[in-house]
């Protein structure tokens, strides 16, 4: 949802100032008279364009709709059977069931559940790391290398041996969910406490700060851009090992309600569990990109890459 | 390193330091008495800034006797801020007891008290460098370290900041260590003019003028005639160049 917004937003203006040279260039033989003109007659000019140019707003939005009435088509003519994939109006009107009876909920609540546990975990653990082995020589010889090692294994084939470790209830869920956030955070704080600039710590040296005022007023505030960016490749990442852990066993949550939809074809309901993880993912990202804006407004990069 | 008494603020002597087999500072003899504005040229990779950290304390791998007093501050070529902290912030960081009515005075001292609550990534250069002059101030140093703090500067602003350095000097009373390599910044500014070349002061030269200082005087277009020629710009066409500059 957040991410449309913002392109609308934020795609509009170039059109309008980078539509003027195109024409001026090819039809006016008096450039130089033209544009000054233009801008100070605003009002007429763009007036003017609409005819010739779609708003990019509009153009951007009529893919995902086309394809949305594409889909709509091929399922009311028949091309499209149920069990291949519903109707999307099937899909709302089972969303609005499923919601009416709770079960939609309380499976969002249990998916939710595991997700956040998971992640606090994880984000634990990635933070005791990444300063432990960022501020302490010996933290890194020992962490760094092992994280680097650990990395190259592909954290959803522990599935099998998480299974084999903590059974097949909730444990296995939320530590895979927790290994999936650990990296992405671990990797970007470790990274953004050793980009610290060198000459700003020296200065903070210079004013009397001391090892813990370094760490407090330099090198924590240097490595927030990068934990934030970290923050959010760790949320996409516990709702993809979400979906993942789910589909071992689960007794509730959203993996659960897709697994039983499988047994009995119901198109309809896995397409909207997919909607539903999808949005989910959105409102994190759009969250941790609120939390930058505020943490981050003294970074002038930070302006154009509004939420 | 060790705090001096009486009425030498630094002494430094047979100092040594070498990068690899690179020897910058070769056993270099300096002094600075207290309330002193000495100005240290050379050219550039001589070792002046070498010889500044080691006076800041920023580099002890060294040899020799080095006495400098306890209450030192530096403001570095850039003005190293931390674009997380607001302007007042920087200014006392670091500084118990520090806040931002504290900021404000200093602020308002080099002229910029309106931008105590901005972020430094919004000043323009000259005001960055300034708020680092008043965070290095705000410490009140005995000893004040200058590293070419105007050499990024546009010849109106450092001409403005240069003027700002000698009131906030007459102020203060600290001592000043300036090091640069504009010959004409040195001889406006200083008391003392040191030339440095192979990791020793090779040339040193009192300048005996009265302040506000005259770029056309003859013996300020002398002194640095003299100094031009110690820095190895002996070449008569550039000093010929000089001379016309001032005399037009």
């Amino acid at each position: 949802m957040p991410s449309p917004h913002s392109s609308v937003s934020g795609a509009s203006p170039p059109p309008r100032t980078s539509a003027p040279p195109p024409p001026g260039a090819a039809k006016d033989p008096t450039p130089p008279v033209k544009p000054a003109a233009a801008r100070t007659s605003r009002p007429t000019a763009p007036r003017a364009r609409p005819r010739l140019r779609v708003p990019r707003g509009v153009r951007r939005a009529s893919g995902p709709v086309g394809l949305l009435l594409l889909w709509f088509l091929a399922a009311a003519t028949g091309v499209l059977p149920e069990t291949v994939l519903a109707s999307p109006v099937d899909v709302v009107r089972r969303g609005a069931d499923l919601i009416g009876t709770g079960e939609l909920p309380q499976a969002i609540a249990a998916s939710g559940r595991r997700a956040a546990l998971g992640f606090l975990i994880g984000a634990a653990v990635a933070l005791t790391l990444s300063l432990t082995a960022g501020l302490f020589r010996l933290g890194e010889d020992v962490i760094d290398a092992s994280m680097g090692m650990f990395r190259a294994i592909p954290w959803v084939g522990l599935i099998p041996l998480f299974i084999v470790w903590f059974g097949i209830d909730e444990t296995p869920k939320i530590a895979l969910v927790a290994l999936g956030v650990t990296y992405p955070l671990y990797f970007n704080i470790y990274g953004g406490i050793r980009s610290a600039d060198a000459q700003l710590i020296e200065a903070g040296r210079m004013v009397g700060l001391g090892r813990i005022g370094l760490i407090r007023y330099v090198i924590l505030p240097s490595a927030l851009p990068g934990a934030l960016v970290g923050l959010r490749y760790a949320l996409s990442t516990a709702w993809l090992a979400l979906v993942f852990a789910e589909q071992v066993n689960a007794d509730a949550g959203i993996g659960y309600l897709m697994s039983n939809a499988q047994q009995y074809f119901q198109t309809d309901v896995i397409v909207l569990c997919l909607a539903v993880y999808a949005v989910l993912g959105l409102l994190c990202d759009f969250a941790v990109r609120l939390l930058s804006r505020r943490l981050l407004d003294w970074r002038a990069s930070f302006d154009g890459e509004g939420a | 390193m060790t705090a001096v008494n009486g009425t030498n603020s630094v002494e430094v002597r047979g100092l040594t330091r070498a990068f690899g087999d690179k020897t910058v500072l070769d056993g270099l003899d300096i002094t600075i008495r207290a309330g002193e504005f000495v100005a240290l040229l050379g050219q550039s990779g001589c070792g002046k800034s070498t010889l500044l950290r080691i006076l800041a304390g920023l580099d002890s791998e060294t040899e020799g006797e080095v006495e400098v007093p306890r209450r030192r501050s530096v403001a570095f070529q850039s003005p190293r801020l931390m674009p997380w902290l607001r302007v007042w912030h920087n200014v006392v960081l670091g500084l118990p007891g520090g806040d931002r009515a504290l900021a404000g005075r200093y602020l308002a001292e080099v002229g910029i008290e309106e931008y105590a609550g901005a972020w430094p990534r919004t000043l323009s250069g000259g005001q960055a460098q300034r708020v680092s002059l008043a965070r290095a101030l705000v410490h009140e140093p005995e000893l004040l370290l200058l590293d070419e703090p105007f050499g990024a500067l546009d010849a109106l602003t450092r001409g403005k900041a240069q003027r700002l350095v000698a009131d906030l000097w007459q102020r203060h009373g600290c001592s000043i260590l300036l090091v640069t390599h504009d010959v004409e910044e040195a001889l406006l500014l200083a008391d003392r003019v040191l030339v440095m070349d192979d990791g020793r002061i090779a040339y040193e030269a009192e300048v005996g003028l009265d302040r506000p200082r005259d770029l056309g005087s003859p013996d300020f277009v002398a002194l640095r005639g003299e100094l031009l020629r110690r820095l190895g710009v002996d070449d008569a066409s550039a000093l010929s160049h000089h001379r016309e500059e001032v005399t037009t």
